[in-house]
């Protein structure tokens, strides 16, 4: 059964077009990258996936069943964006609460702060955690009960680079569980090499929906080639490149994909001068960018 | 079921750490042993027994003080979790809205329950302390705990709905204070002036005992006050309870906590965190 399947969900908030037609599913132990700007519709969608606020047209499925119902939030996971808790609780009397919510055992709970790396700091008020440690309750929370969907809003934001890592080894055990997750993030390297897919948000609209294999091919991005030479001759292969010479002993260069290999035929036919070469395929950053302006939209 | 202790048990940890108890507790103890002590006083010249003057000051004193205390729970119940941003987490898990809205009851039902037992308990102590308990009948303590619940109850509900309407806990909390002021003050100045223009006419008669039963506070006020000599000393109220009965006050005074109830729900379902 398909995870979560969204159907030319509109939403509205009186003139403003939150979301607009934006069609997307996800298979069980996917996991899909969710990106766009500050008020790109990624928060509201997550919302209208929860049932915590209703659409304006269009259709969404999560596992089979209406967003917002009992069958649909017993399986599913949630963190939101800025999780917060009541600070007089202890972390680990709130995420007792949120087992025994889910019906899951207070066991459970426990060993699930230890996952998340909470166990020494377990009995203290979250009045006094850190929000690295709040967003490690909350993805303690989203955990419980296996869920089958997983919707992490900006998960790894208040995260120090160790957390991040530990974070996606985490979402990746989560989706060889078989759990379908949907994360949303701002943070875009990290993504390259732990979701399956890349969806983008712009204005509201679904610009992109692909792995990032194709989504490169797609946007037909040059890729940047760093060539390093002797000293003596940078200037001599900067010309017979034909590329920009950048600093005393390099030359970049820059081809379409389908020239790649003829490109480095070419390079390493001048023999001894180049010592060294790099291939920079388009990064995130830039795909990003190309499918959230206007020359991503009209394709 | 197990959700809706599961959440009774979350605030009431919650009010115990935000000293929420203690300061109820505190506030009632104080002054039911005040106005006990006091009221030992004065029993002795109107040939009351000590235990109804007793009941009689604290009655007064509760028609203020219970429906704070339950307001004070409540207010902060929906656009605290709204403000904090702890509301559409709980909505993520599998319960409904009405079960987070009796748990919550539960727990603030409890510490009201809590510090009205105290403050009576330590009244009821007292009483026997000064005059010997045997002879004593201890019949409207029991009645004024039970209707202070109910008065608290119907407060716990209308700060509910408060909180579930306006969303800001700052402007819920002025809100609060506004119907307490209204219900428990403003609301006889009202009837009271309506009574002095009317001169005796057919508000006086037919529509005032309603309109006085109506209002909460005041048919917990009625059913409290007993009878004879100290009804004319606490107020001159009991002419007009006469119309509307016993029935009639226990009627609105049930009723109410199930009316604001059920708008605390109605509301708080069209919440959107």
């Amino acid at each position: 059964m398909t995870a979560l399947k969204l159907e030319h969900v509109v939403k509205r908030f009186g003139e403003f077009v939150s979301v607009q037609d934006v069609s997307l599913s996800i298979e069980p132990g996917e996991r899909v990258a969710l990106l766009g700007h500050n008020g790109a519709g990624k928060t509201t969608m997550m919302r209208m996936i929860l049932g915590l606020t209703p659409l304006s047209s269009g259709r969404i499925e999560v596992l089979g069943s209406a967003p917002g119902s009992r069958q649909a939030r017993r399986h599913t996971g949630f963190l939101p964006e800025n999780v917060a808790f009541h600070g007089a609780l202890t972390g680990r009397e709130q995420l007792r609460h949120f087992a025994r919510l889910k019906s899951v055992p207070a066991r459970v709970a426990d060993d699930l702060l230890e996952r998340v790396g909470l166990g020494p700091a377990a009995d203290r008020r979250i009045r006094t955690y850190s929000k690295g440690m709040r967003q490690r309750i909350g993805l303690a929370q989203a955990l419980l009960g296996q869920p089958k969907l997983a919707l992490l809003d900006e998960p790894t934001s208040g995260l120090d680079p160790v957390s991040r890592h530990d974070f996606y080894e985490i979402v990746h055990e989560l989706s060889a569980a078989g759990t379908a997750v949907l994360l949303s993030s701002h943070a875009l390297t990290e993504l390259e090499t732990s979701t399956d897919r890349i969806a983008i948000l712009s204005r509201g609209r679904l610009v992109a929906n692909d792995d990032l294999a194709s989504l490169r091919r797609a946007a037909h991005l040059p890729i940047r080639v760093s060539v390093t030479t002797t000293d003596e001759n940078v200037e001599e292969v900067a010309a017979r490149l034909g590329g920009q010479r950048i600093n005393g002993h390099s030359v970049e260069l820059t081809c379409q994909p389908d020239e790649k290999v003829s490109l480095l035929g070419r390079i390493t036919g001048l023999g001894e001068v180049i010592k060294d070469v790099d291939v920079i395929p388009a990064s995130l950053e830039e795909l990003y960018r190309y499918y959230s302006t206007s020359a991503g939209e009209k394709k | 079921m197990s959700a809706i202790l599961s959440i009774a048990r979350l605030e009431m940890l919650i009010a115990r750490r935000n000293m929420w108890v203690a300061t109820s507790v505190l506030l009632m103890a104080l002054f039911s042993v005040v106005l006990t002590l006091a009221g030992a006083g004065t029993g002795a010249n109107l040939a009351a027994s000590p235990l109804e003057v007793a009941v009689s000051s604290i009655t007064t004193l509760s028609v203020y003080l219970v429906p704070l205390v339950g307001l004070l729970l409540s207010f902060d119940a929906v656009s605290g979790e709204i403000e904090r941003g702890t509301l559409a987490l709980s909505l993520s898990y599998p319960l409904s809205r009405g079960e987070i809205l009796i748990g919550k009851f539960l727990a603030h039902f409890a510490v009201l329950a809590f510090a009205v037992a105290v403050g009576l308990g330590l009244t009821g102590v007292l009483a026997i302390w000064q005059n010997g308990g045997p002879a004593m009948s201890f019949a409207p303590l029991w009645r004024l705990f039970a209707t202070s619940l109910a008065l608290g109850s119907a407060f716990l509900g209308l700060g509910y709905l408060v909180s579930s309407l306006v969303r800001a806990p700052g402007v819920a909390s002025g809100l609060a204070i506004v119907i307490w002021l209204v219900a428990v003050v403003l609301y006889d100045l009202g009837l009271l002036g309506a009574l002095v223009a009317d001169g005796g006419g057919t508000f006086t008669k037919e529509i005032f005992p309603w309109l006085l039963v109506a209002n909460p506070a005041d048919a917990f006020r009625l059913l409290n006050m007993p009878e004879a000599a100290t009804a004319e000393l606490a107020s001159g109220l009991s002419a007009a309870g006469a119309v509307s009965g016993p029935a009639g006050q226990l009627a609105s005074l049930l009723l109410w906590p199930l009316l604001a109830m059920l708008l605390a729900w109605a509301a708080f379902r069209k919440v959107e965190p």
